[in-house]
């Protein structure tokens, strides 16, 4: 299959300049600068049905939409804060095919009228980010950014903003107070960032493969990109898979890829050959999916995944084999939650504080059957009382977990009950 | 010496980014140069950054605190960043971090007695397909991080010092 997002995987050297433009390289920007209005911009990428890769799957071109129009500037921000454990794809998309996003950043802006754009990469990108600054310095040089592009009224600028080791920060809005100099803690919403964004103006926060999508739908029409995928979900998703699979990696695959096909095909099967127990679609703040035949031939889109109980998010699929036990694996989620935990909503600071040392007592063996009824508890009286998603997702495993994995806790407090 | 005499270019530079009415934003950026060279922040740093940014020193503290990549004491001058989240823990991070506490001689957060490497416990690192994964942070290139698939059990200290 030929690439759409992963391109330097078929074209060596496309993140040089030169081969990028010789790949039709920024021809769609340039179309959509001298040809198109915004409005009809953003009609394409919602004819398309490209909808959020960073995990919520919201459609991208009706967010667009919503940007106020009566409150000026306007901003795009690029969340390159990936750091749902388990997902590695927009790492691999910013060095390997790195124009392709930038251009994506450069029409989302266009389309929403913005001037100024910035990328915010989680600190530990520091080298990416000096990578991108050299892109985006040639981008300049060539034409593609600064004032009066393609001898148009349209001027543009990109910047890069590292943030510092807070998984927080890929929360739009606790990325957005971030970048205003604060400690990234989430806001209330609404309103939400189309009409309340950075500095209090309206923005758009999209994610990398989100935006790497749309300088390909601009050139081939919405029309092809609907052609594959699903009905529910159009077009093609990296999957990051992980865990115990053979070979790791990054898969670029249509909607509607089953988990057999992605674990057994793409991923060469389970180590030791050993049977799949469970699966966690989304990451650490995954839902934690049993496995059975039914499962494996699900076809992994948005839709389909939620009648299994869980969702795709971002499609960072964690592999589980059967030698490893649910009690170990909501221990190690719910010590990274506690970990990023922002503090500011008391049900995610509290609730973390206590279902880790809950998860931390039954994983040692020094639990009893109350402790597991106990932390069922705690996770269940969170549940939609969080200030966002950080809060809801670090009950999701443990829930699922004890619910659908009920011997391996009774197992893990055997000693005690 | 203050931030602006010692990196001018580099202070105007940051704060161009931002609109002047939001200098605020520079606060990050700051930061990392102010810990560019010893790897951690001065009270001295955080009172230029303060008076830059034209907020208060207790603000300029409260970012340091929330982010765990600002350090505010003196530590190693390599930081060995091992990560033990769950797709690395699959593929026996837990292990390796064990291994490197025996071959290093510390635990984790703590520095070796020649100064030269502390040893952190991390969260993901967005490389999950290299897992177990670590990387490795060193004040002369301070803008660069090595990511290091499967490193080497043993020779780590001579291994940073070539880096």
């Amino acid at each position: 299959m030929t690439h759409i997002l992963l391109r330097h995987r078929d074209i060596p050297d496309i993140n040089t300049l030169n081969v990028y433009k010789k790949n039709g390289g920024f021809a769609a920007f340039k179309k959509a600068v001298t040809k198109m209005k915004p409005a009809e911009v953003t009609e394409v990428v919602k004819n398309s049905g490209l909808r959020g890769r960073g995990g919520a799957g919201f459609p991208t071109g009706m967010k667009w939409a919503f940007i106020d129009k009566n409150n000026w500037p306007h901003y795009v921000v690029a969340n390159a804060d990936e750091s749902e454990p388990g997902t590695f794809k927009d790492r691999e998309i910013m060095e390997g095919n790195p124009f392709q996003f930038l251009e994506g950043v450069a029409i989302a802006s266009y389309a929403i009228g913005a001037n100024a754009a910035y990328v915010y990469l989680r600190g530990e990108f520091w080298e990416l980010a000096a990578f991108l600054d050299e892109k985006i310095a040639e981008m300049e040089e060539a034409g593609y950014l600064g004032e009066d592009l393609f001898g148009t009224d349209y001027s543009l600028k990109i910047y890069t903003h590292l943030g510092a080791g807070a998984y927080i920060c890929g929360e739009e809005t606790a990325l957005l107070e971030s970048l205003e100099g604060k400690r990234g803690q989430p806001r209330v919403r609404p309103p939400f960032p189309p009409s309340y964004g950075l500095y209090g103006k309206p923005t758009i926060v999209n994610n990398v493969e989100t935006l790497t999508n749309v300088p390909l739908i601009l050139a081939n029409g919405a029309d092809w990109y609907k052609s594959m995928g699903t009905v529910d979900s159009a077009g093609v998703k990296i999957f990051s898979l992980s865990g115990r699979v053979r070979k790791p990696g990054n898969y670029e695959l249509p909607f509607g890829t089953t988990f057999r096909q992605l674990i057994y095909e793409y991923g060469m099967g389970i180590q030791e050959g050993r049977p799949v127990k469970a699966i966690m679609p989304a990451g650490a703040s995954s839902s934690l999916i049993a496995v059975d035949d039914k499962v494996l031939d699900t076809p992994m889109d948005y839709a389909a995944v939620r009648t299994l109980g869980a969702d795709l998010g971002s499609a960072s699929v964690i592999v589980l084999d059967d030698t490893v036990s649910m009690d170990w694996v909501v221990n190690k989620t719910i010590h990274f939650f506690k970990h990023e935990s922002c503090g500011k909503c008391t049900t995610c600071r509290e609730g973390n504080y206590w279902m880790r040392n809950l998860t931390e007592r039954i994983h040692s063996g020094k639990g009893t059957g109350a402790d597991v009824d106990l932390l069922l508890n705690v996770a269940k009286q969170m549940q939609g009382k969080c200030l966002c998603a950080l809060g809801e997702f670090s009950t999701m495993a443990v829930v699922t977990g004890i619910e659908r994995f009920p011997q391996d806790f009774k197992q893990a407090v055997r000693s005690n009950s | 010496m203050s931030l602006e005499k010692k990196y001018p270019k580099e202070v105007k530079q940051l704060l161009a980014k931002y609109p002047p009415e939001h200098k605020r934003s520079a606060v990050m950026p700051l930061l990392y140069l102010a810990q560019r060279e010893e790897g951690y922040i001065t009270r001295e740093a955080m009172q230029d950054i303060a008076r830059i940014l034209e907020i208060t020193e207790t603000e300029v503290a409260s970012i340091v605190g929330f982010y765990t990549l600002y350090h505010d004491k003196k530590e190693g001058k390599y930081r060995m960043q091992v990560c033990t989240d769950l797709p690395c823990a699959l593929r026996g991070a837990d292990e390796f971090l064990d291994n490197l506490c025996a071959n290093l001689g510390i635990k984790v957060g703590e520095t070796t007695e020649d100064g030269l490497v502390t040893l952190e416990s991390v969260m993901c690192l967005a490389a999950c397909d290299r897992a177990p994964m670590f990387q490795t942070q060193g004040p002369r290139r301070h803008q660069v991080s090595r990511v290091h698939d499967r490193g080497p059990h043993h020779g780590i200290g001579r291994g940073v010092e070539e880096e």
